[in-house]
């Protein structure tokens, strides 16, 4: 599924560079990058590590934090997201591992 | 010299523990406080929560919150008595006073910058209701409306 959705979004590009091709699935995979940092778009100055609602959207199935690639999160907040969730953790807010 | 800071500490308190033992450790922190000239802010009481994983074979426990103005070794006391106390599982303590300050300088930079740019456009300083675009904060992601299309 994908595929077809790098395939429309790549049918775009080839409009316009013709003969390029094949550059369809090149950011592959099902995330797609989030552009703007949640706490930047939001207003959120203070990263509230008792707030799990808060940090769960940043915490994956497995429980590892999300990197800032795919989050889109700002170094800044992204920095300030790590402690919140790592204190949220000592206090078994959120998990360390799942499995 | 002992400069006041703003604390928070965090416990979780075993949920075999009754209401009256929780309220008893409560006293007994507040103590604690009083003896070191301390202030006590806030107190809130989570009530029963799910644990995110065991700790020493419980599943869940009671998290109670406590915002505290003290010195340092009055936070070093109140660690340490926790850690004797075996009907807490686990306690935090966050210094929030800096943290918190940092977030409202940010805040008030905003709205300044805000006024700033929104009396050189002529517009009044503080945004009006109803006015913009609302809530458009959350559409500014890179969706591009062929989720659905799938």
């Amino acid at each position: 599924m994908s595929d077809e959705r790098g395939g429309g979004r790549g049918r775009g590009k080839n409009d316009k560079d013709k003969g390029k091709g094949g550059d369809a699935p090149r950011r592959g995979g099902f995330f797609r990058r989030r552009r703007v940092c949640k706490f930047c778009a939001e207003k959120i100055d203070y990263i509230n590590y008792k707030d799990v609602r808060l940090l769960a959207p940043f915490l994956p199935e497995r429980g590892k934090i999300q990197p800032r690639r795919i989050s889109g999160t700002c170094a800044l907040h992204q920095r300030k997201l790590q402690t919140a969730i790592k204190r949220a953790r000592q206090l078994a807010l959120v998990p360390y591992v799942t499995d | 010299m002992s400069t006041s800071r703003q604390y928070e500490l965090v416990y979780i308190v075993t949920p075999d523990a009754s209401e009256a033992q929780v309220a008893e450790l409560h006293t007994q922190i507040e103590q604690i406080v009083q003896r070191f000239q301390g202030t006590f802010d806030k107190t809130e009481n989570w009530g029963r929560r799910k644990l995110a994983y065991e700790i020493g074979h419980h599943r869940e426990g009671i998290y109670v919150v406590e915002t505290i103005t003290g010195s340092g070794e009055l936070m070093k006391e109140i660690d340490r008595r926790l850690r004797v106390i075996d009907l807490v599982i686990r306690h935090l303590v966050v210094r929030v006073d800096e943290e918190l300050q940092v977030a409202d300088r940010t805040r008030e930079a905003r709205r300044s910058t805000q006024a700033r740019r929104r009396t050189a456009r002529g517009l009044p300083p503080e945004p009006q209701p109803g006015e913009g675009r609302s809530g458009d904060s959350d559409q500014d992601d890179d969706r591009d409306g062929m989720e659905g299309q799938r």
